[in-house]
C-alpha cells in the first residue's frame, strides 16, 4: 500500500511541475510557434495553437533583412572576443590566488568582485567621451573591451573557485618526481583546469550575449549586435509578430542550447561561491 | 611551499588583471566625480569647471527624483518578492520525486538566458498588446473588457517581464540550497508529527534562509541597473523611469551632463550601500 501513495503522490508531483514548468516556458514557446506563423495567422482571433500552415518565410525574410547576419557576426565576435580576452587575463591571476595564496588575496578577490557592482550609468558619459577620443565609438573592440571588463571579475572568481579545488597534493607529488614549474603546469595542472575554464567560457559567453546596456548605448550601426537589432524592432512597422517571433528565436536559440548545458556553472558563477 | 620566488612571480600574474579593473573602475569614475561638479552641456557649448554642489542639490531635489527613487524601490521590490516567494515553492517543488524532473528544470530556467530586449518585445507586443496580445484575447474570451497593460499599468507590467527573467535565478539557487537540505532531521520531523507548514517554518526557511539573502542582493544589484527592458517598452515614459533611466536621460538623451553625473554619483552610492552586504556574506564564505 505504501508504494501506491507514493506512486500517485509522484504523480500528482509531476502534474503539478510540468504544469509550472510549461507555464514560465510558455512565453518561449509561444514566440517559437509564431515565428512560424504567417503574420495574418500571428494575430488570428482566436489564437491558432499547432494547427497552421507551418512556414518559414519569416526566418527567410529577417535573414534577409541587410543588418540580421551583420548582427549575428557582431555578437559572435562580442561575446567570444571578450570572454577569450577575459580569460587570458583572467587565468594567470586566478591561479596565482588560488595556488599562492597571500595575505591580501581574500581582499584582492572582493576588491574585484566590488567593481562588478558598480552601476553602469555612473560611469556612461565618461565612457561615451573616451570611445569618441579614441575614434572607438561603434567599433566592436570597444564592446569587445567593455564586455571583458565588467565581466572579468565574474571570470577571475568563478576560476579562483574551480582552481582551490585542485587538490595540492598533486602538485606536491609532481615536485617530488622533479617536475619544472613549467612541466608542473603544463602537464599536471593545465589537465585538471581545462573543465572550469570551459564552463566559464561557456557561462560567460552568454552573459556577454545577452548584455543589453553597453551594447545598446554604445553602438550605432557597424557594431550593433543582436541585443541591438532586436531593439530596432520596437519601433514596428505594420504586421511583424512573426518576423520579430523569427528574429527573436535566431537571437535566443544558441544561447538557450548552451544555457541548458550551463546550469550548474550559472549557480556557481553568479553566487561568487556564496552558495554552494 | 610558497617562496619568495614564487610570491613575486604570483603578483606578476595577478597584475594584469588588477591593472585594468583599477583603469576601468577609477579613470571614467574620476571623470564623472569631475563632471559632477561642473556646469557642462556639450549641446549648448557651457562648460564651467567647477559649480560646487549644485547639480546634487538640482538633481536631489528635483521633482523626477524623487519620483524616479520611488519608481526604483516598487521595481526592485516587486520583482523581489515575485522571484523570492515564486523560487521558493518552485525550489520545494522541484525538489519532489517526480518523473521527467531534468526537463521540467529545463523548462523552468529557460527564461534566464534570453536576452532582455528580446523578452521585453515579446511581452509587450505578443502578451500585452491591447489589440493583438494574448492577454487581450484571453480576456474577451473570458468576457471582460481588454486590458491595455503597458499604459494602464506600465510598472506592473515590466515588473511582470523582469521578473519572468529573474524567477529562474532564484529557483536555480534556492533549489540548489534545498538540495543540500539534511533529509534526516526533516524525516524525524515528520515521524513526530509535525504539521508540513512547521516543518517548512521550522526547518526549511531557515535553512534557506543564507541562500534567499544571497539572492536578493545579487537581484538587487542587478535589478537597480535595468535599462533594455524599459528602453524598448516604455521609454522611461508612465511613471517607469528608474533612477538609471533617469541618469541615462540627463546624460545623454538632454546632455546636461553636470547635472546627469551628479545622478550617477548618487546611484553608484546607493548600490554600495547594497554591495557592502553582499561582499561581507561573501567575504565569510571566503575563509572556510
Amino acid at each position: 500500500m505504501a508504494r501506491a501513495i507514493t506512486t500517485q503522490k509522484k504523480v500528482m508531483w509531476t502534474a503539478l511541475a510540468w504544469a509550472f514548468g510549461l507555464a514560465i516556458f510558455f512565453p518561449i514557446l509561444w514566440t517559437f510557434l509564431t515565428s512560424f506563423k504567417t503574420e495574418a495567422t500571428a494575430i488570428a482571433d482566436p489564437p491558432v495553437w499547432f494547427l497552421f500552415d507551418w512556414t518559414t518565410e519569416n526566418y527567410t525574410a529577417v535573414q534577409e533583412r541587410s543588418n540580421y547576419p551583420k548582427a549575428l557576426m557582431n555578437s559572435i565576435i562580442i561575446a567570444v572576443g571578450s570572454t577569450l580576452l577575459g580569460i587570458l587575463i583572467a587565468v594567470p591571476a586566478a591561479w596565482a590566488m588560488a595556488f599562492v595564496p597571500g595575505r591580501r588575496t581574500k581582499d584582492v578577490l572582493l576588491w574585484m568582485l566590488s567593481t562588478k557592482m558598480l552601476p553602469a550609468v555612473g560611469v556612461l558619459y565618461p565612457l561615451v567621451l573616451l570611445a569618441k577620443w579614441l575614434g572607438v565609438m561603434d567599433s566592436r573592440i570597444l564592446l569587445v573591451v567593455v564586455l571583458m571588463l565588467i565581466n572579468l571579475p565574474i571570470i577571475v572568481w568563478m576560476l579562483y573557485t574551480y582552481f582551490r579545488e585542485i587538490p595540492g597534493e598533486i602538485l606536491e607529488a609532481a615536485r617530488m618526481d622533479g617536475a619544472s614549474l613549467s612541466s608542473e603546469i603544463l602537464y599536471v595542472l593545465t589537465p585538471m583546469a581545462v573543465p572550469g575554464i570551459a564552463s566559464t567560457i561557456l557561462l560567460n559567453i552568454i552573459l556577454a550575449w545577452n548584455e543589453a546596456f553597453w551594447t545598446i548605448l554604445l553602438t550605432t550601426v557597424n557594431a550593433a549586435p543582436l541585443t541591438a537589432f532586436i531593439a530596432s524592432f520596437s519601433a514596428p512597422e505594420g504586421l511583424f509578430y512573426a518576423k520579430l517571433s523569427a528574429a527573436s528565436m535566431l537571437a535566443i536559440a544558441p544561447i538557450l542550447v548552451m544555457g541548458w548545458f550551463s546550469q550548474k556553472q550559472l549557480v556557481r558563477g553568479l553566487t561568487f561561491g556564496a552558495v554552494k | 611551499m610558497a617562496t619568495a620566488h614564487s610570491k613575486s612571480a604570483a603578483r606578476i600574474m595577478i597584475a594584469p588583471a588588477v591593472f585594468v579593473l583599477l583603469v576601468w573602475m577609477l579613470i571614467p569614475l574620476l571623470m564623472t566625480l569631475y563632471f559632477s561638479f561642473a556646469d557642462y552641456r556639450p549641446l549648448r557649448g557651457t562648460f564651467d569647471a567647477w559649480i560646487g554642489f549644485d547639480n546634487y542639490v538640482r538633481f536631489l531635489t528635483s521633482s523626477s527624483f524623487m519620483s524616479a527613487l520611488i519608481t526604483t524601490l516598487w521595481m526592485v521590490a516587486g520583482i523581489l518578492s515575485i522571484t523570492i516567494i515564486g523560487g521558493v515553492l518552485l525550489a520545494l517543488l522541484l525538489d519532489q520525486p517526480m518523473y521527467g524532473q531534468g526537463f521540467v528544470r529545463i523548462l523552468v530556467i529557460a527564461p534566464f538566458f534570453v536576452m532582455p530586449t528580446v523578452s521585453a518585445l515579446v511581452w509587450k507586443n505578443m502578451f500585452f498588446n491591447v489589440d493583438n496580445g494574448l492577454f487581450s484575447y484571453l480576456f474577451k474570451g473570458l468576457g471582460f473588457q481588454p486590458y491595455d497593460f503597458l499604459s494602464q499599468s506600465p510598472l506592473l507590467s515590466i515588473i511582470v517581464i523582469v521578473a519572468w527573467q529573474w524567477l529562474p535565478f532564484a529557483t536555480l539557487i534556492l533549489l540548489t540550497a534545498v538540495q543540500s537540505l539534511d533529509s534526516e532531521q526533516l524525516e524525524a520531523a515528520e515521524m513526530d508529527g509535525a504539521p508540513a507548514l512547521s516543518r517548512f517554518r521550522f526547518i526549511i526557511l531557515p535553512h534557506l534562509s543564507r541562500a534567499i539573502t544571497v539572492v536578493i542582493l545579487i537581484q538587487t544589484i542587478f535589478l537597480l541597473s535595468i535599462f533594455a527592458e524599459i528602453f524598448v517598452t516604455t521609454n522611461g515614459a508612465f511613471g517607469t523611469r528608474t533612477l538609471t533611466y533617469l541618469v541615462y536621460q540627463r546624460v545623454l538623451e538632454s546632455q546636461n551632463v553636470g547635472l546627469g553625473s551628479a545622478g550617477g554619483i548618487i546611484a553608484v552610492i546607493l548600490a554600495n550601500v547594497i554591495a557592502i552586504f553582499l561582499m561581507r556574506i561573501v567575504g565569510k564564505n571566503l575563509d572556510n
